[in-house]
């Protein structure tokens, strides 16, 4: 049981607050991925679970037992790095063996894991090479197979997959979910690329900012987003805002379009939709087509609306053209309202 | 003008003059080794090898090497360790431990000599703390062991800055990531020095250790100055011969004896210390 627990973790460099106050809780065999654009604070929340970097303040539990004041070796994980810190000066089976020649393992169960892991990760032929004599993928499942030699209760993955080409990562990602999921580790997982996160978490925790804006499941985090960063950050194209005026206590104004809403004593709100959401008909939301980009399944009409960019996935065969005037409507159960202050939902 | 030929034309000047100030003096003195009276001989180094001195030199410079070199090369990574931790004042640092690179070696001989003199401080502190009544011969011609140890001293004081120096660079070539990968994955820091610092930093090692061999074998005006000639080593040695024996062709026949033992025990660490070509950072 490794139940990851993040206890109002703040990191301050100097005058600069990396992160607020963050609280977490992974549960045991969870695939939690911390998703965010650079410079967020995810990676180093993660060297902070590692014990790569020490927080300015709170607690961090694995598996029942406060770990922050311990150092990398005594907290029970292995780590898979960006630029993989496959060691060059090793064999690729000593690299494996690494952790486990660490440990004082007899050689028998050192040779049984190296050949177990490697064979999972499909590289027991490069057992005798070196770093050097590798490419990037292979690399990859190197460092990968060290961190599962190490059979640990959390494995940490720091954006493992952003340094190899698309095709590789695609192949990779499926990998690496079957082999974690087997391997019934808790893992949380450092990503800025919304459709690794998307695929391979239980749990994505969105950060913004220092902060965790949203911690949910996957579809839960795409069709209900607790905050406008979450909905403007996840989905590509992203969520269409535009302003709503109150016409009514409950009833809004948007883009010609009156719409049922929240209550509230705000005089505009935001409105948002996925593009993907609307519909083009006789009636909805004022729109002048602007680009229209045909991708095979589906078209993606960029509009104006408002003086603003809206974008809208139609149907391949609509007949669309730039220029036109289309009326785009909602489907009601996916329209979401925001706070344009606090930009929390509604 | 043709841009292939502009590289070849720009390193000229300096080819040039390492061919006429290095070949050419190298040449005539390999020449004058192997002659005598115009005739090519071996007796220039059955000369040198017969002297009694000979044998005394050779011991003398080998076991200085091989006690400064091992101590320097320990004290040198201690210091590039702590050097390279420091998150501020690096530089500072830097430039304190390399103070004796900018000193000569013979004004470093005197340094030590004003140390270990009848009337130096080491006297005068001793006295005046009241541990001894009259003023210590420590460098006197029965003293050897003395003198030994005080060229040993000022060869380290001296010289192990330039081993640091090579030994901090090296450092700082190694990533960061190993070391992180390496403490995640169990390793003591003690571990870690073993296991990534040194075999990483094995082409650093390597340079340090020949750099500082090859000085070692050179070593002449610390002893000079503070054994005279009761320290022989090779380089004095050769000294001897050429100015106060004036004998050009032995003196010669030595310098080439100090650059064969030179050159073998630099292909000797470019062996032991190679790196693989695939086992590279």
């Amino acid at each position: 049981m490794a139940e990851i627990v993040i206890k109002q973790v703040a990191k301050r460099f100097g005058g600069f607050t990396a992160l607020h106050s963050i609280d977490l809780t992974i549960t045991d065999q969870e695939f939690m991925v911390l998703l965010g654009a650079s410079g967020c604070g995810k990676t180093t929340l993660l060297r902070i679970v590692a014990g790569l970097e020490t927080p300015s303040q709170g607690e961090v539990w694995i598996g029942g037992r406060r770990v922050d004041h311990l150092p990398p070796r005594d907290r029970g994980i292995a780590m898979v790095f960006q630029n993989y810190a496959v060691f060059p000066h090793l064999t690729v089976f000593e690299n494996i063996a690494f952790g486990l020649r660490m440990k004082k393992l007899p050689q028998q169960e050192v040779d049984g894991r190296v050949n177990r892991t490697a064979e999972l990760m499909h590289i027991e032929q490069l057992l005798k090479r070196y770093s050097g004599q590798l490419s990037g993928g292979q690399r990859q499942r190197v460092a990968v197979a060290r961190a599962l030699a190490m059979e640990p209760d959390v494995i940490l993955m720091d954006e493992p997959l952003s340094n190899l080409d698309a095709l590789l990562r695609l192949e990779m990602r499926a990998e690496l979910k079957g082999v974690l999921a087997a391997s019934k580790t808790t893992t949380i997982y450092v990503t800025h690329d919304q459709v690794e996160a998307m695929s391979l978490a239980d749990r994505i925790a969105v950060m913004h900012q220092g902060r965790i804006v949203q911690a949910a499941s996957p579809v839960e985090v795409y069709r209900n987003p607790a905050a406008r960063f979450v909905g403007s950050f996840i989905g590509n194209p992203p969520m269409n805002f535009i302003p709503a005026t109150k016409t009514a206590n409950g009833s809004w104004t948007v883009a010609g379009l009156t719409l049922p809403g929240p209550k509230s004593d705000k005089q505009t709100i935001e409105f948002a939709i996925r593009p993907e959401d609307v519909d083009a008909g006789n009636e909805g939301i004022n729109a002048t087509v602007r680009v229209v980009e045909p991708l095979g399944p589906h078209t993606l009409v960029t509009c104006d609306v408002e003086g603003g960019l809206f974008r809208a996935i139609l149907e391949s065969n609509a007949a669309v053209a730039v220029g036109d005037h289309l009326r785009l409507a909602p489907k009601p159960d996916r329209i979401r309202w925001f706070d344009p202050e606090t930009t929390n939902a509604l | 003008m043709h841009g292939k030929a502009l590289p070849y034309l720009l390193l000229m000047p300096a080819t040039l003059f390492l061919c006429v100030f290095f070949l050419y003096p190298f040449a005539l003195v390999a020449f004058e080794a192997f002659t005598r009276d115009g005739g090519f001989t071996l007796d220039n180094f059955r000369t040198m090898a017969g002297s009694w001195k000979f044998p005394v030199t050779v011991r003398n410079t080998l076991l200085l090497s091989a006690i400064v070199v091992p101590i320097q090369l320990v004290m040198a990574l201690l210091m590039a360790t702590m050097v390279s931790r420091l998150e501020t004042g690096r530089s500072t640092a830097l430039y304190i431990f390399a103070i004796p690179l900018g000193i000569s070696d013979l004004a470093a001989g005197l340094i030590w000599l004003a140390i270990f003199d009848q009337s130096g401080f080491l006297n005068t502190l001793l006295s005046n703390l009241g541990v001894i009544d009259r003023p210590v011969m420590f460098l006197g011609y029965q003293s050897k062991l003395t003198i030994f140890i005080a060229v040993a001293l000022a060869e380290i004081w001296r010289a192990t800055a330039i081993m640091m120096v090579i030994l901090v660079a090296g450092m700082g070539l190694i990533p960061r990531e190993y070391y992180e990968a390496a403490e995640v994955f169990g390793a003591s820091p003690w571990k870690r020095f073993i296991k990534i610092t040194l075999p990483l930093l094995r082409p650093s090692l390597q340079t340090a250790i020949i750099l500082r061999v090859i000085l070692a074998f050179e070593v002449f005006a610390v002893v000079a100055a503070l054994g005279g000639t009761n320290l022989p080593v090779l380089m004095g040695e050769t000294y001897n011969w050429q100015f106060t024996l004036q004998d050009r062709n032995v003196a010669a026949a030595m310098a080439l004896f100090i650059l064969a033992i030179s050159i073998g025990f630099t292909l000797f660490f470019l062996r032991v210390l190679r790196v693989p070509k695939e086992a590279r950072i």
